[in-house]
């Protein structure tokens, strides 16, 4: 098919224009106003707003709880993909359905029920209480316990602290993994695992040597496609978190704040620090997806080309 | 295919615990945290949840969500079937950069989707409200109603629809600037200011930039599946491009476009964090439904805390039935493909 021919259709002026119309006004002039609003800051203020200890703090906090969760949901999600995949077993279709719930359930609502449950009375919290601070584990981490005392404390509490992140941020992160890492195992080939398994290999040995290595590519992509998913992550966290600046405070939560102090020196709002770590976790978050635009383009390397 | 079995059936003593694994982590991730919203939802009994529900503010808050959920998703719509016909059907210069600009939204924090529309219209913010004065106001009128002239004339050269009395060309003269001409004489609208962040405008405009992507990410690989040669045809029988999209394109991307606007109005209904910055939260003017829950939660007392769980009862219904429907659809759309390539291999 040659370009001229498919020419021959209508509408291409009309359809790209509009396309870029509603992309520039919808999406890019309002990001673009983002860094505009930031760089009005001088170099020293914009570095002030954007090293405050409690902004870094909040980076690291979104970085570790996300990347946390991602790695989880990479174990848990591939086992997972596996089960739903090569074996049979009642209830399967329902589990199958059941993965996508994190992505159509408002993160409002799983934030409240996630807190509920992890809560003192919740079904699960009530178990949980030797996380606390006075609790067993909870005290063995804690400044006076022994690990905490000669190695480094450990936030450990069930509710309010980085653990609770890291569950929520499980939560929404659970259907990247499974979804990226099914359709490539349902593909696999048995014909390559028939020929390790004839060349003697044992299952395990298939399994490190022959099908990781196929799924590796899918399951990345679904690691960052969780990461980043868990970095902007707002809505759930904020209910499960105790929001202490510089301890349980995410970035969204700190621009916000930054959104409603007025500043009565210049009798405005912080508009301009808000956009300066908006623009900090924005090109965190492309790097994101440019990383993850790398790894699909490489995992399309590794689908059999049927010649 | 005896061999095949052999070689793919893992021992019991793998497979049971596998099985109870992924049964465990999905039963405390994801049913158990989905059994507790209905649990607490009903704590205090049905009377507390359906009071709840038939609030006002609630009611407010669920019409509000609606009609941003709505106008996102028409919004959307049109940029998804644009899009999808240029860049499946057409080759052009910087296609690849477009086709990943698609996906930035999902990328940026909801809060900032939120904060980037409160720096362009806040009071503090680059554009602001929007003011208007008379004359404003007049030019605004000139350049709406002069571009639906310009729409109107694409239709008339599309269908010929004026050809009775006029010449095309000036169908077209006439169509703009007539439609011009009107904006610039008589205001259309009387309004002054537009208040768009805290007020319905900016809602409208954050859950739009939210749920930017899903239509287009899901028509483009449809449309590319699909292949230009049914359309070409009806172009060659003498379709006018109307009816080739009409009666070709539409029914063909159907179940695709189905699943971009189910997975658009989920995540519409329940987006918080972008809404959440640009409402103001007004009770009963700018609540949406997440927003609403938040505050009763927030609130004091069982009977809040019961009637938050039970308006998400509500929303976790709808999610349900997201997922039932998006089986459907999945399914649907893959024989919808099967047909199609068997159509072509006949």
């Amino acid at each position: 098919m040659t370009g001229q021919k498919r020419r021959a259709l209508p509408g291409f002026g009309l359809s790209l224009g509009y396309s870029l119309f509603y992309l520039s006004v919808l999406v890019l002039i309002p990001l673009a106003g983002c860094f505009i609003k930031a760089s009005s800051l001088s170099w020293s203020q914009f570095w002030h707003a954007v090293s405050d200890p409690v902004a870094v703090a909040a980076y690291k906090l979104s970085f570790s709880t996300s990347i946390i969760a991602a790695l989880l949901n990479a174990f848990t999600g591939l086992i997972v993909a596996w089960v739903l995949v090569r074996y049979e077993f009642p209830g399967k279709k329902l589990l199958d359905a059941l993965i996508d719930l994190p992505l159509a359930l408002p993160t409002a609502v799983a934030g409240i029920t996630f807190a509920n449950l992890y809560g003192s009375e919740g079904w699960f919290g009530q178990h949980l209480m030797f996380l606390e601070p006075d609790g067993f584990v909870g005290h063995w981490f804690s400044e006076d316990g022994w690990f905490g005392s000669t190695l480094f404390t450990l936030d450990t509490r069930a509710r309010g602290g980085p653990l609770a992140i890291v569950v929520v941020l499980m939560f929404v992160g659970i259907p990247f993994v499974i979804r990226s890492v099914q359709p490539v195992l349902a593909e696999f080939e048995i014909a390559q695992e028939e020929a390790a398994a004839s060349l003697g290999a044992s299952r395990w040995q298939t399994f490190r040597y022959v099908i990781l290595p196929a799924l590796l590519p899918a399951w990345l992509t679904g690691l960052a496609l969780a990461y980043a998913r868990g970095l902007g992550e707002y809505g759930s966290v904020i209910f499960v978190a105790d929001g202490i600046p510089g301890k349980t405070l995410i970035p969204p939560v700190l621009i916000i704040a930054k959104l409603e102090e007025f500043d009565y020196a210049r009798g405005t709002f912080k508009y301009e620090e808000a956009a300066a770590i908006a623009s900090v976790v924005l090109t965190m978050s492309f790097i994101t997806l440019v990383l993850i635009n790398l790894l699909e383009r490489w995992s399309k390397k590794f689908e059999p080309s049927e010649a | 295919m005896e061999f095949n079995k052999s070689v793919r059936e893992d021992p019991w003593y793998l497979r049971v615990p596998l099985i109870l694994f992924s049964v465990l982590f999905i039963g405390i991730m994801v049913i158990g945290p989905m059994v507790n919203v209905f649990a607490q939802g009903l704590e205090l009994g049905l009377g507390v949840a359906f009071a709840a529900m038939a609030h006002p503010h609630a009611l407010h808050a669920l019409r509000l969500t609606l009609t941003a959920a709505v106008i996102a998703i028409v919004l959307n719509v049109t940029f998804g079937i644009a899009v999808a016909w240029a860049i499946a059907r057409f080759r052009f210069r910087g296609k690849a950069v477009l086709t990943s600009l698609i996906d930035l939204p999902f990328s940026v924090s909801p809060v900032i989707a939120g904060l980037i529309f409160v720096l362009l219209f806040g009071a503090y913010g680059f554009i602001g409200p929007l003011e208007l004065s008379p004359v404003a106001q007049r030019i605004g009128n000139t350049i709406i109603l002069g571009f639906v002239g310009l729409v109107l004339a694409w239709l008339n050269s599309e269908f010929n629809l004026l050809s009775f009395a006029f010449r095309p060309r000036w169908a077209r003269l006439i169509l703009v600037l007539g439609f011009a001409g009107l904006g610039c004489i008589q205001p259309v609208t009387d309004l002054d200011r537009i208040q768009i962040v805290f007020a319905v405008p900016g809602i409208v405009l954050a859950t739009a930039f939210v749920t930017f992507p899903f239509v287009a990410r899901e028509l483009i690989p449809v449309m590319e599946a699909i292949g230009p040669e049914e359309e070409e045809a009806a172009r060659t029988l003498g379709a006018s491009g109307w009816q080739m999209f009409w009666y070709v394109t539409l029914p063909n991307m159907k179940w695709g476009l189905l699943y971009g606007v189910l997975l658009c109005n989920a995540r519409a209904i329940g987006e918080f964090g972008a809404v959440n910055v640009v409402s103001g939260k007004l009770a009963g003017r700018t609540d949406t439904l997440p927003i609403y829950i938040e505050k009763l939660y927030q609130g004091f007392g069982a009977v809040q805390t019961a009637s938050a769980f039970a308006i998400s009862s509500l929303l976790c219904c709808l999610a349900l039935l997201t997922l039932v429907f998006k089986t459907y659809l999945e399914w649907k759309n893959r024989q919808y493909l099967q047909e199609q390539v068997k159509k072509e291999a006949s």
